[in-house]
């Protein structure tokens, strides 16, 4: 499985998505190749993605993309990426 | 006895001398210490090694679209031009400073962690390419200053470690006002102008009797928000930027000359002499895209590895994070800041043109990779202390800092001064023309100077800390608009 953690640059805040979707995964005993991506290649690369973590403002640009998108609105909230990372990979 | 010189020579030589394999093998140490499987340590330890050398490819795209630029700008006004953009700059860095800037990066990092675990100013700064940036702007003052070799790292450092300590403390009472009490802290290079933005905030809550709204209470035209894409953000603000000085130089000196003054062959019609500054703008966007490719595979492997080091050395600390943390708070005040930043830059620059007789700056153009993720910070943070018009002013007052600032930052950085692109935020110019002018004392005086400057920072963040931070002290408190919901 691949999963997308888009930001703005791709440098800072997408790391950090990508460090507490590891986490999740990790409490929830799964297993993916997560990628940091900015938004400019993000449409892009959602081609062969599975699922996209990204904040709220930036989900707009994503709108009609292929996998589903899940917006995380606190950085450092591991209950909220656990349980929404959880609702998205039941329902695929 | 002589195979150990060798392989000590040969480590020095090939290893230690090369930026490149500098950076993966800090990078190894840092896996290894956190006792990492063995194909994860080779993995990491490859890609830090080839997004460093990412990065020195981007930079030569970099450099050829920007001379161009530079002798625009000088035939048009007479006067030098400068775009501020971190990732061009410390690209062009990494040729003479890579050595000293991968280690102070490691060393920065750890003397942070130290500083964090022996005063109160328990905060890890985990923006892995602004330590990146500020490694390589320290190295670059610290070399010009004419320090090198063990004090150059050991004293860049320290100088690393503390700013990442101190701005976090600084910024945390504003913070707070922006995410509500939410257990994170600011860790990027632009605090000064957060800080900036939030008192500005608070004065316009005072002016207007606390009766301000709230930015995301307005409907937002969303055909601004194409600009959201910093590429695309940056290659329309270049467009214009390389037109409008094309234009001018050839208005100035007439078309033939202008296409000499660039370097075309004689005989350039001005249609092409004009479509080659497209390219020209073009390529600066796709530079500083293949160096942001350098830089995020660089720190993807690098950040994680600290972020495993901190929690063992700090357990408990607050994360710093970078700006757009605080983008989900208000993303309304982002446009607001980012737009009222960009004019500021350009009223800025305009003051600029107006004193060059007095004071010869160079014109600090609007770079937007900067305004974008600082004013829309410090948007974000005027918004929360007094409402829209907060943000407006907020990000204004960074687009003044952040054009007037670099200009008098070049003056300390040597020969890289005359890049025609430098440090875009306001922290890597406030705190580098501090320390670029005490280090300027030269040796021992030099040398005390700066370190002194750093133990003052530790001393008043440390109060600061005790007396706003740990007391609970939010800014512009029980202002009417104020929101701080996530969803």
């Amino acid at each position: 499985m691949k999963i997308l953690a888009v930001c703005g640059m791709g440098l800072g805040s997408g790391l950090l998505l990508r460090m507490q979707v590891e986490k999740a995964l990790q409490r929830l005993g799964m297993h993916a190749d997560v990628t940091v991506a900015d938004i400019g290649v993000a449409r892009a690369m959602a081609q062969t993605a599975d699922l996209i973590v990204t904040t709220r403002e930036l989900a707009e640009h994503l709108q009609g993309v292929k996998p589903k998108v899940i917006t995380i609105s606190n950085f450092v909230d591991l209950e909220e990426m656990v349980r929404k990372l959880k609702e998205a990979l039941q329902e695929t | 006895m002589d195979v150990l010189v060798a392989i000590l020579g040969f480590l020095v030589n090939e290893i230690f001398s090369k930026p490149y394999y500098l950076v993966g093998l800090m990078t190894a140490i840092g896996l290894i210490a956190l006792r990492k499987p063995i194909s994860q340590i080779i993995g990491g330890t490859l890609k830090a090694t080839m997004g460093f050398l990412i990065l020195v490819v981007g930079a030569v795209t970099v450099i050829q679209a920007l001379d161009p630029l530079g002798k625009l700008i000088l035939g048009a006004t007479g006067i030098r031009g400068v775009v501020p953009t971190n990732e061009a700059i410390v690209a062009l860095a990494q040729q003479e400073y890579g050595q000293l800037t991968a280690t102070l990066m490691f060393l920065g990092f750890l003397a942070s962690l130290v500083i964090a675990r022996l005063t109160n100013l328990r905060y890890v700064f985990l923006t892995g390419h602004h330590i990146f940036y500020m490694a390589t702007m320290l190295a670059v003052i610290l070399v010009t200053a004419g320090l090198t070799g063990i004090w150059a790292i050991l004293i860049g450092a320290i100088l690393l470690g503390t700013i990442m300590v101190v701005m976090p403390a600084f910024a945390q009472p504003w913070m707070r006002a922006v995410t509500g009490g939410e257990k994170i802290a600011m860790g990027h290079f632009g605090s000064l102008g957060y800080i900036a933005g939030g008192v500005a905030g608070q004065l316009v809550a005072r002016l207007a009797g606390g009766k301000t709204k709230s930015t995301e209470e307005i409907e937002f035209p969303s055909g601004l928000r194409f600009l959201r894409e910093p590429m695309i953000g940056t290659a329309v603000a270049m467009l214009i930027i390389y037109l409008i000085f094309a234009i001018w130089y050839a208005a100035r000196v007439g078309p033939a000359e202008a296409v000499k003054g660039v370097g075309l062959p004689e005989g350039t019609t001005l249609a092409s002499y004009l479509m080659a500054q497209v390219l020209n703008a073009l390529n600066f966007g796709v530079g500083v895209a293949v160096i942001l490719l350098g830089v995020r595979t660089i720190i993807g492997e690098v950040v994680p590895a600290f972020a495993g080091i901190a929690e063992r050395i700090v357990p408990g600390a607050l994360p710093a994070l970078d700006c757009p943390v605080s983008f989900p708070y208000a993303p309304n005040a982002v446009l607001i800041g980012f737009l009222a930043s960009v004019v500021g830059g350009l009223v800025s620059l305009g003051l600029i043109a107006l004193i060059q007789p007095v004071l010869a700056l160079a014109l600090i153009l609007p770079g937007m990779v900067p305004h974008f993720f600082t004013g829309g910070t410090a948007g974000v943070f005027g918004n929360a202390t007094g409402g829209r018009w907060g943000a407006v002013l907020g990000g204004f007052v960074n687009g003044v800092m952040i054009t007037f600032l670099p200009a008098f930052l070049l003056q300390v950085l040597g020969s890289l001064g005359f890049a025609n692109t430098t440090f875009g935020d306001a922290d890597f110019a406030w705190y580098g023309i501090v320390i670029g002018n005490v280090a300027r004392l030269g040796g021992v005086a030099g040398a005390v100077g700066v370190l002194i400057v750093a133990a003052l920072l530790i001393a008043f963040a440390s109060w600061f800390q005790s007396r706003y931070v740990e007391r609970g002290w939010v800014p512009g408190q029980g202002f009417v608009g104020q929101t701080a919901s996530g969803e």
